[in-house]
């Protein structure tokens, strides 16, 4: 296997406190993510790793800190610049359409490429129509990779949780991300599916190079494919490194284990 | 015939060089290789194997599902004078091995990464393999192994290679004679090692060419390629018969897609073992169980009038104006939208074998208006033997033997044919060979058989394993476990039967429950399970398989050859008997002796008369881990029938 390499910081986290009314959700928290590399949050339930990705993905906005993307520093996002930005997220509890089939959710997902509009569509005209094809061939492509062809046309709310966890998964392949940030994409599963979103995971980081931020519960699949771990509790950062130094961490243990406060 | 398989390809790329010839479902779209296009594949693999030296009487080892680039890959090794030999592609790596140091190759054509890591993982008992060639190469983008390489590299060299040979291609192929080894299939024997079936040309598609007559095929036929190309019926239909008539071969997408593929393209011509008819009516008939009740009732008083007129009319026979009206009306609200679903709206000939099928499944199929007919031959006689003609199809016969076929039987009833389509040898083993092959020219099938009034064959089981009952009421009476296991393989609830009664007082006999269809029995009378084995134990199911074996017995009963075969006791099994598992062959029959074996205890507890049995039986998993299922089996008696007529 070839050595994978890890580039320059793409993300940096700068600062991030987050409040809901009195309840303090993130607390000055600061790291940054490496492109290519895969980095996990990690920390008990609570801990404010939902919250830390919906802050970069621009669907909270941060109270006091900044969010810095390829060198240009943003204060407050909004979801659809960092969608345009190259960002792509999976949801912990599936936000699927679940009426429509498994091809047109992950059509949805080239939603910002798709350049001709509604009225063009409607009437299949012409160029519409290639753009069409082009936008399908590649969400084929996707399908391939996670190997759902038996599903193309089903509806997803008919698929079992761990299909419909690939499909969501595939959506957010579909916008070509430079950063996929998952949330709990394991939950759920037992360990042959773990095992095959893991492969997937791995795969995509490998072939396509995507950044991979990452929130997980299973300690084995975190210290497992994670290059670089981040630990979080009660939104505090309580732990920054490479999973061997995070699993020696005296305060990720007792955090875990707990202690009486 | 006294052509090659590379000519033939010649002849289609010359004469309709536009034709589709195959097609693969990829990304969505079936995307299309013309006659000319298979030509050029073909000669440029052949161009690359040869620089990687490749020669004349060489084995080329192939292992995958049907793919266009693998069959290219059998038709380049056949031009060069190599012998394609196709393994099953769900084999796990350990079965590879003989076949691999049996033909000493040194090349293997593999579709997947699954099949480059099987055989990595064998390569230290292979010392002679060099050179693993893949078709796709998803996953294997990291793989640095000696030898290793990607088909698409060597079809890049050959493809320059022949730019400055031109005439390479066509001279390899002309070198090719009718009598020189074309193929070899590895049989999965019950006992021992498999022995490699070495078939012709000549053999292989003269047998091709019999049956395309015999259902006048013609270059227009479309055919799904679906079964594992290791089988040789596989490499009949779409191979052999694919060049002798020139008709379109459809590679599915992969085997989850396989029946959305076959509704999407049509097939004309098709086959499939009786389980997957099976299979197909299972999910009707529970599909049916969940529609409203005006589709209910439409659903089974149309049947219930295609049971009475449709067999009749598919086999030519008179039929009253109003009975025809009524069929032509259920034509359009029933039957039609059913061979839709089930993907056989354009279906003219299909074909089952390989086990006896159940009279009740037959009927359905035929009628609903399809034409489903049985054949009857093995790896041996490259298939086509005997054939059901189109208005003489029943369900317990085999059919007649067709062009060219000389059937005789031996005095212990085993069934002996000479036919063109005949095994040259079996490789390197002279001893087998001698043993099925007599100087005269007479093939032993080891199947046990009788012609009929009608001059239709009918299989009784294999010679070997027909028996007679020793001791007790029935002594002397014949026993034969196949047509027993058959008879209760007929009920949807009954996936799998195995039959002892050889030399013993009584029968007894191991079932296996279809989940499918026991599972939706189950779930209509909220009876809850936690799985297979939960299932298969619970006394609801154990009385409603009792009550299929009863069935089983009175029908026996009235059988005057075999009504000593009737069943005394039976038990259900708590885990599927799996070819993983050494317990059936690759292609799902059943090793009675091996599972005997492994299953003593039980068989002890059976004849011991025991109420209950503990069992603990290892299991493999499909990654080659093992684990242990266990349960404890209610072992019950059966009520067995006085013999209506008096056995012979």
């Amino acid at each position: 296997m070839s050595k994978k390499k890890i580039g320059d910081v793409i993300l940096d986290v700068n600062n991030i406190s987050l409040r809901f009314g009195g309840v303090k959700a993130l607390s000055d928290i600061s790291f940054d993510v490496r492109e290519h590399e895969i980095r996990a949050i990690i920390g008990p339930n609570g801990a404010g790793k939902s919250s830390m990705l919906n802050c970069i993905n621009g669907v909270y906005k941060p109270q006091e800190g900044s969010i810095t993307f390829r060198g240009q520093t943003f204060k407050h996002m909004n979801s659809r610049q960092v969608a345009e930005l190259g960002v792509a997220r999976t949801f912990q509890n599936l936000a699927l359409f679940k009426g429509m089939s498994v091809i047109d959710n992950l059509m949805t997902g080239r939603n910002l490429r798709i350049k001709s509009n509604l009225l063009l569509q409607a009437l299949r005209w012409g160029p519409a129509e290639r753009e069409e094809s082009e936008h399908r061939e590649k969400v084929e492509r996707i399908i391939d990779f996670l190997e759902i062809q038996a599903h193309r046309k089903t509806p997803v709310g008919q698929l079992p949780y761990g299909l419909q966890k690939r499909v969501d998964l595939g959506r957010a392949l579909a916008m070509e991300p430079q950063v996929l940030l998952l949330d709990e994409p394991m939950a759920g599963m037992n360990v042959e599916e773990k095992q095959d979103m893991c492969r997937f995971v791995l795969d995509v980081n490998d072939e396509f190079g995507t950044t991979i931020v990452l929130i997980e519960h299973d300690m084995s699949v975190v210290m497992d494919i994670s290059d670089r771990v981040v630990v979080l509790d009660y939104g505090k950062k309580i732990g920054d490194g490479v999973p061997d130094e995070v699993r020696a961490n005296p305060d990720v243990i007792s955090a875990y284990l707990g202690t009486s406060h | 015939m006294q052509t090659t398989f590379p000519r033939l390809l010649l002849e289609h790329a010359a004469k309709r060089p536009t034709a589709p010839a195959m097609r693969e479902k990829e990304y969505g779209i079936w995307q299309s290789i013309d006659w000319r296009g298979m030509a050029d594949l073909t000669s440029h693999i052949a161009a690359g194997l040869h620089q990687l030296g490749l020669r004349r009487g060489e084995h080329l080892i192939v292992i995958g599902a049907n793919r266009p680039r693998l069959y290219a890959s059998m038709l380049a090794a056949q031009a060069l004078g190599a012998v394609p030999v196709p393994l099953y592609q769900d084999a796990v790596a350990g079965e590879c091995v003989f076949p691999i140091t049996n033909t000493e190759v040194r090349f293997v054509v593999v579709e997947d990464q699954e099949q480059v890591d099987k055989m990595l993982e064998i390569r230290s008992q292979c010392p002679l393999l060099e050179h693993i060639l893949y078709d796709d190469p998803r996953g294997l983008r990291n793989y640095d192994e000696p030898g290793l390489a990607g088909l698409q590299e060597v079809i890049a060299a050959g493809a320059v290679f022949v730019q400055q040979h031109p005439e390479f291609f066509k001279n390899e192929a002309e070198q090719a004679r009718a009598e020189d080894v074309a193929a070899m299939f590895y049989t999965s024997g019950t006992t021992g090692n498999p022995k490699g079936v070495v078939h012709t040309h000549a053999s292989l598609l003269d047998r091709a060419a019999a049956g395309a007559r015999f259902d006048k095929l013609t270059e227009s036929e479309e055919v799904l390629a679906y079964l594992p190309p290791a089988w040789i019926g596989q490499n009949i239909f779409s191979y052999a018969q694919w060049l002798a008539c020139g008709y379109v071969v459809n590679c599915p997408e992969s085997t989850a897609t396989v029946t959305i593929d076959l509704k999407e393209i049509g097939p004309t011509y098709y086959f499939a073992p009786p389980r997957v008819f099976e299979g197909l009516l299972t999910n009707v008939t529970i599909r049916m169980e969940d529609a409203g009740a005006l589709k209910r009732k439409l659903y089974s008083s149309f049947m219930e009038h295609a049971k009475k007129v449709g067999p009749a009319l598919m086999d030519g026979k008179s039929i009253g104006a109003a009975d025809r009206l009524l069929y032509a009306l259920g034509n359009l609200m029933v039957y039609g939208p059913l061979r839709n679903t089930l993907g056989f709206s354009r279906v003219r000939v299909a074909y089952t074998a390989g086990e006896a099928i159940g009279p009740d499944l037959f009927t359905f199929y035929r009628s609903i208006g399809i034409n489903l007919k049985q054949l009857y031959g093995s790896t041996e006689t490259a298939v086509f033997v005997c054939l059901q003609p189109d208005h003489e199809v029943r369900a317990d016969t085999v059919g007649v033997p067709i062009d060219g076929v000389e059937i005789k039987l031996a005095d212990n009833g085993e069934i002996l044919v000479k036919s063109p389509g005949l095994l040259k040898e079996y490789y390197k083993n002279e001893k087998a060979t001698r043993e099925v092959l007599t100087p005269d020219g007479w093939y032993h099938t080891s199947d046990a058989g009788f012609i009929d009034a009608s001059g239709h064959l009918k299989i009784i089981d294999r010679v070997k394993d027909v028996g007679r009952i020793k001791g007790g009421a029935n002594d002397g009476a014949l026993f034969a476990p196949k047509y027993v296991e058959n008879k209760l393989k007929f009920f949807p609830y009954i996936k799998e039967a195995v039959a002892y009664g050889d030399g013993r007082e009584r029968v007894c006999v191991f079932i296996n429950i279809d989940l499918e269809a026991v599972g939706n029995w189950a779930e209509r009378r909220n009876l809850p399970y936690a799985g297979y084995t939960d299932l298969a134990g619970k006394p609801e199911v154990l009385q409603l398989i009792k009550g299929c074996v009863e069935q089983v017995n009175a029908d026996l009963s009235r059988d005057a050859l075999l009504a000593g075969s009737q069943i005394h006791r039976f038990l259900v099994l708590h885990k599927e008997l799996d070819p993983d598992d050494g317990e059936l062959t690759r292609t799902n029959k059943v090793r009675r002796g091996f599972i005997g074996e492994k299953y003593a205890v039980l068989v002890d507890a059976l004849y011991g008369g025991k109420a209950e049995q503990f069992i603990e039986t290892q299991v493999k998993f499909e990654d080659g881990r093992t684990g242990k299922v266990s349960a404890t089996l209610k072992l019950l008696d059966v009520q067995t029938y006085a013999n209506v007529k008096a056995a012979a």
